[in-house]
């Protein structure tokens, strides 16, 4: 692994020490479970929560004389994953066997790829902000390679007062471990990273992402250094399931780190928990159990090679990634870059939106679901996925103003039924009377009488015709927000004798 | 009934399509023999005669419905590496005790579906290392052959010793066996027997207890090239559950026996003339130049120069898979469990009890040429020179030779409990100077019986041919059977 | 190279094979024998020579993507020396 440091020492993200500054170096490696069917060498399904060892197969169970049969599909995700990745893709790659003994590993290996990857280097860009000026920076992170391997079983140490009960149900699921370089430079980073590979995969459909069934979980690598300084020894944060708990668990660990230099102690290399109850980490394994893997080349299997049109065809098939959108609504839909980013940030937003702005104006689309759709589901604790107001009935209302039948005003109040009772936009408005008025003899009845019934304002207004505003908001008021506001302003202004 | 044991596979299959008799027949007279020989010969370490009378009653109904397959009828011994679904298979390992798997492997599989009848597993050194079948959990087998006027007992060889002494014995009407580093065609040559270890890939590894993944191959131990040529047959396919299994046709092997090798280019290489060689090996060799030469063939010197580091080779590579294949024995899903104080010490303990001296000494050999800092020295060296033998092989058959001619094994079988070879592991693996090469490099090996020594005890020529190319080793032998005849133990037993 | 009564230790423990003093010493000896006998392999030139990775030269086999296995707990745990409700039972693990 070639170690360089790409990144140039930045003020804003130094720690500081009692001692001075301090920069924190973050590497990352994450294992995402592929999609698939079924595991990576056996016939067995993947799927979550199936009763004990019912998804195994005697290959998973290491039975004597079983052999391992490798899944096309989970090599066509790794190489789209590498494309994702703006990755090189290795048209021959090597399943090597990683020798240790543990309940969980029934082969007594893992089939992994050591020294021959699938994929070699690549980059994410990730997008790191906003500052206190409101700004986002955007940061490219190395890849340094990914490579398939086989997941473990589960071990349950709660059953039985001496003995633990083992689950080989992910035992051989696929998983794709993808290793950046040690590029990230703060928990922000490193929050962001994730982020950011996560959604790249959910967009390619290659893992779904899911870190509370473990389909996502990194191993977090963290040293610290007087900025501009080489690397100092690194301590790995083992299966860290959230992206707030990889944030948490860099934090206690760059600030113990630095503490223990700041001391006059060293940093021990070594593998660490990060206890998300106590908010820390804490030693693992001790080096006198340090692992000899025995890595050699799998001999039940072959070398794994593909040529440039199996990767041609699956660059082909790759669907347009977060960056490309991003550019695209900046570019096609003359959206801002922030509203862009965060429309793009979750694939299934970014579906959303698309649907809502098919054949409608795109910034008020993202309007309306950056800052009404996402802002109720904020509120609710809702995700996208759990959203009780269609992309049809968002479109519905946007089309309603339009037209010129609601408000913009009435909208709010149409989206809040919408969100609360569900139903059809217009039919609601018809049936609840929510209809704009754009009857002038009613608004100028209204006009009137707020006029006689206020002569004071009437003489303020017309010395100062920025006040007309007021007489605007009481007819407003006065017709329960269904006049057209175009309308009362227009009728306001020639009562009082405002000039245009 | 001893006449119908005495009976070839080929000789069988035609008595039993014409009715002259009945496979129940043929598989009593087997189990009688088995029960009257085993406790004296221990070829056997399972016999299933209430599963052999079932298939075999089967077999008489398909025969009488018209529907016989290629093996119908036909008793054999399988050798304790195969996955026997719901029977006896421990690869004669104390670490697999009662393991009984709920599988078949491909190869047995293929074997029943061509009609043939189960009689037991067979005896083999644990996980099939050794040389000599002593290291059996079951215990030593004893060659059915004996020197002229001695009374001591001898080895059978090794691994598949239990398969060639059946064999040769007549408790079989032929076996199942595998070859690692010579596993098939040493025993075949310390019993008078024909073995092929065919080319690495034709039959189906699924189900066969793995002992080095990349050396590892099936074959079938027989009475005759013709038999050998029939089982091969059915034994051998194309199996997706094996990925190193090769996508070619299996052909009728049996046609090719009784073709000419006339105009056939036969090399004889001149790096298996090994220093210590005894005279009679040496004399055995030239006579089956001579037989060949009579039957028309050609004959050239070649040179295959890395010969000699073959062996050296095979004890990094085969130790090494080795010792990460059976890292699998561990206590925890099947075989064996002896309970400690940790999970780590039932480990410990499990794996003393339950491996043998010589399969702890290859995991151990294994384990230290794959552990960190070793492996370049060891472990890549020697897949390095495995390419280079490989590559001399393909020099030789470049240069226009269709098989190569050498002597199977350096002696004759040599005695039980040897003080001698148990001192010094090495001078025990001396046994498989003359085959190792042929699993280093892939290729196809046939062991022939060419006559007998001055103590009376059987010799065995081996043929080594071009990836699946076993047809041109079923004809060039059958010359030689055909010339040096066929050799039947004397019944002590 | 040869092993001494350390190396063999370490190596059993590596292996999981409890040894005895008595059999790690015999083992010394004994891997010392064989490492002396493969250690002739270092007269061999191997430069440039490409590791053996396959015998015989042909691509990997691959599987389609269906499940075709599975729900056969109770054979995978049928020959289990310990097992309850279809798992698999060990001494307890601590990390
Ligand atoms: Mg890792
Ligand atoms: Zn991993």
């Amino acid at each position: 692994m070639s170690i360089v440091d790409v990144r140039t020492p930045d003020p804003k993200r130094f720690i500081p020490g009692a001692t001075g500054d301090w920069e924190v170096i973050i590497g990352m490696e994450v294992h995402a479970q592929v999609l698939s069917n079924s595991k990576l060498f056996s016939a067995a399904s993947t799927e979550f929560g199936n009763a004990p060892n019912a998804n195994v197969s005697l290959v998973d169970a290491a039975m004597p004389g079983m052999l391992p049969v490798i899944n096309e599909e989970c090599v066509r995700q790794a190489v789209r994953t590498g494309l994702g990745l703006k990755a090189k893709i290795n048209h021959r790659s090597i399943f090597d066997r990683k020798n240790y003994f543990y309940p969980d590993l029934p082969q007594g290996y893992q089939i992994s790829q050591y020294k021959d990857p699938i994929v070699g280097e690549g980059k994410i860009i990730i997008s790191v902000g906003p500052d206190r000026q409101g700004q986002f920076e955007d940061v490219e992170i190395g890849i340094e390679r990914l490579h398939l391997e086989q997941d473990a079983g589960k071990s349950m140490h709660d059953q039985h007062p001496s003995m633990s009960y083992v689950d080989l149900n992910r035992s051989g699921v696929a998983l794709m471990e993808i290793v950046s370089k040690p590029d990230l430079r703060s928990s922000d980073e490193a929050k962001a990273y994730l982020t950011k590979l996560r959604s790249i995969l959910r967009y390619l459909g290659t893992c779904d992402g899911n870190m509370d069934e473990g389909s996502m979980r990194a191993d977090v690598n963290v040293s610290v250094r007087r900025p501009g300084e080489p690397f100092g020894t690194r301590c790995e944060i083992k299966n860290v399931n959230s992206i707030r708990f990889v944030g948490q668990a860099i934090e206690y660990e760059a600030r113990r780190q630095i503490a223990i230099i700041e001391d006059g102690g060293v940093i021990d290399q070594e593998t660490r928990l990060f206890d998300p109850n106590k908010g820390e980490t804490r030693s693992m394994r001790s080096k006198e159990d340090a692992h000899d893997y025995r890595y050699f080349p799998d001999p039940d299997l072959l070398p794994l090679e593909f040529d440039d049109d199996f990767v041609e065809a699956l660059k082909a098939d790759l669907p347009e990634l977060p960056d490309d959108k991003k550019e695209r609504f900046v570019r096609d839909l003359g959206l801002s870059v922030y509203d862009a980013s965060v429309l793009v940030s979750e694939k299934a937003i970014a579906d959303y939106f698309e649907a809502v702005a098919e054949g409608r104006d795109g910034k008020i689309a993202a309007n309306w679901v950056i800052n009404d759709l996402l802002g109720a589901l904020n509120k609710a604790g809702k995700t996208i996925e759990e959203t009780p107001v269609s992309p049809a009935q968002l479109g519905g209302i946007i089309d309603l103003i339009k037209d010129g039948t609601i408000s913009g005003k009435i909208a709010k109040d149409l989206f809040e039924i919408l969100w609360n009772e569900g139903g059809d936009p217009a039919e609601l408005v018809e049936s609840r009377g929510m209809k704009q008025v754009t009857d002038t003899g009613a608004i100028e009845k209204a006009v009137d009488e707020i006029i006689a019934a206020n002569p004071d304002q009437v003489e303020k207004a017309k010395a100062k015709p920025s006040l007309a505003g007021w007489f605007v908001g009481q007819v407003m008021k006065a017709t329960g927000g269904k006049a057209n506001p175009q309308a009362v302003q227009a009728l306001v202004k020639s009562k009082l004798g405002i000039e245009e | 009934m001893t006449e119908l044991t005495s009976l070839t596979i080929a000789e069988a299959r035609a008595k039993l399509s014409a009715k002259e008799i009945t496979s129940v027949e043929l598989t009593d007279a087997y189990i009688a023999a088995i029960e009257a020989a085993n406790e004296t010969i221990n070829a056997y370490v399972d016999v299933t005669p209430e599963q052999a009378r079932e298939m075999a009653r089967a077999s008489d109904a398909r025969i009488a419905a018209g529907k016989a397959g290629p093996l119908e009828g036909i008793p054999l011994g399988i050798k304790d590496l195969f996955a026997t679904e719901g029977v006896h298979t421990q690869a004669c390992s104390h670490i697999l005790d009662g393991f009984k798997p709920r599988y078949e492997s491909t190869v047995t599989r293929n074997l029943w579906n061509d009609g043939a009848v189960m009689l037991g597993k067979l005896n083999m050194d644990e996980f099939a290392m050794g040389s000599s079948n002593e290291s059996s959990y079951y215990g030593p087998v004893k060659n059915p052959w004996r020197a002229k006027g001695s009374n001591l007992d001898l080895v059978p060889g090794g691994s598949s010793g239990g398969s060639a002494a059946a064999v040769a014995a007549h408790l079989c009407a032929g076996a199942t066996a595998t070859d690692t580093g010579g596993s098939i065609r040493q025993p075949a040559a310390f019993t008078g027997t024909v073995g092929i270890k065919p080319t690495y890939g034709r039959c189906s590894r699924f189900g066969i207890v793995a002992f080095a993944s990349s050396l590892d191959q099936a074959g079938p131990i027989a009475r005759d090239v013709r038999d050998a040529a029939i089982l091969l047959k059915s034994m051998a396919s194309v199996d997706p559950k094996d990925t190193t299994s090769v996508d070619l046709p299996v052909p009728d092997y049996a046609a090719s026996i009784g073709q000419s090798i006339k105009g056939m280019k036969i090399g004889i290489p001149k790096e298996y003339r090994v220093e210590g060689m005894p005279e009679e090996i040496e004399a055995l060799w030239q006579q089956g130049i001579a037989w060949l030469k009579d039957a028309g063939a050609e004959i050239v010197d070649i040179s295959l120069p890395h010969t000699q580091y073959a062996l050296p080779a095979y004890y990094i590579v085969a130790p090494a898979e080795a010792s990460s294949n059976l890292a699998r024995y561990d206590g925890v899903r099947y075989g064996l469990r002896v309970d400690g104080k940790d999970i780590v010490d039932m480990y410990e303990k499990t794996r003393a009890a339950g491996f043998g001296r010589e399969v702890k000494r290859r995991i151990m050999i294994g384990t230290y040429v794959l552990s960190a800092g070793y492996y370049d020295a060891y472990y890549l060296r020697a897949q390095k020179v495995r390419t280079l033998i490989k590559r001399d092989f393909e020099l030789a058959f470049q240069a226009g030779v269709d098989a190569i001619l050498t002597p199977a094994t350096p002696s004759s079988a040599f005695g039980i409990a040897d003080e001698d070879l148990a001192a010094d592991p090495v001078k025990m693996y001396l046994n498989d100077i003359f085959t190792v090469t042929v699993n280093m490099a892939g290729l196809p090996g046939i062991a022939v019986p060419g006559g007998l020594d001055h103590k009376g005890l059987p010799l065995g020529l081996q043929l080594i041919g071009k990836p699946f190319e076993e047809e041109t080793l079923f004809k060039t032998a059958h010359v030689i059977e055909q010339a040096a005849g066929r050799f039947t133990p004397a019944k002590w037993w | 190279m040869s092993v001494d009564l350390a190396t063999v230790k370490r190596v059993a423990r590596l292996a999981r094979i409890a040894v005895s003093e008595e059999e790690a010493e015999r083992m010394t000896g004994e891997l010392n024998g064989i490492l002396g006998f493969v250690e002739q392999l270092s007269e061999v030139n191997v430069d440039g020579v490409e590791p053996m990775t396959s015998v015989t030269p042909m691509r990997m086999k691959t599987r389609e993507d269906i499940v075709m296995d599975g729900d056969k707990a109770a054979d995978v745990v049928a020959n289990a020396p310990n097992s309850d409700r279809d798992f698999f039972l060990v001494p307890k693990v601590v990390e």
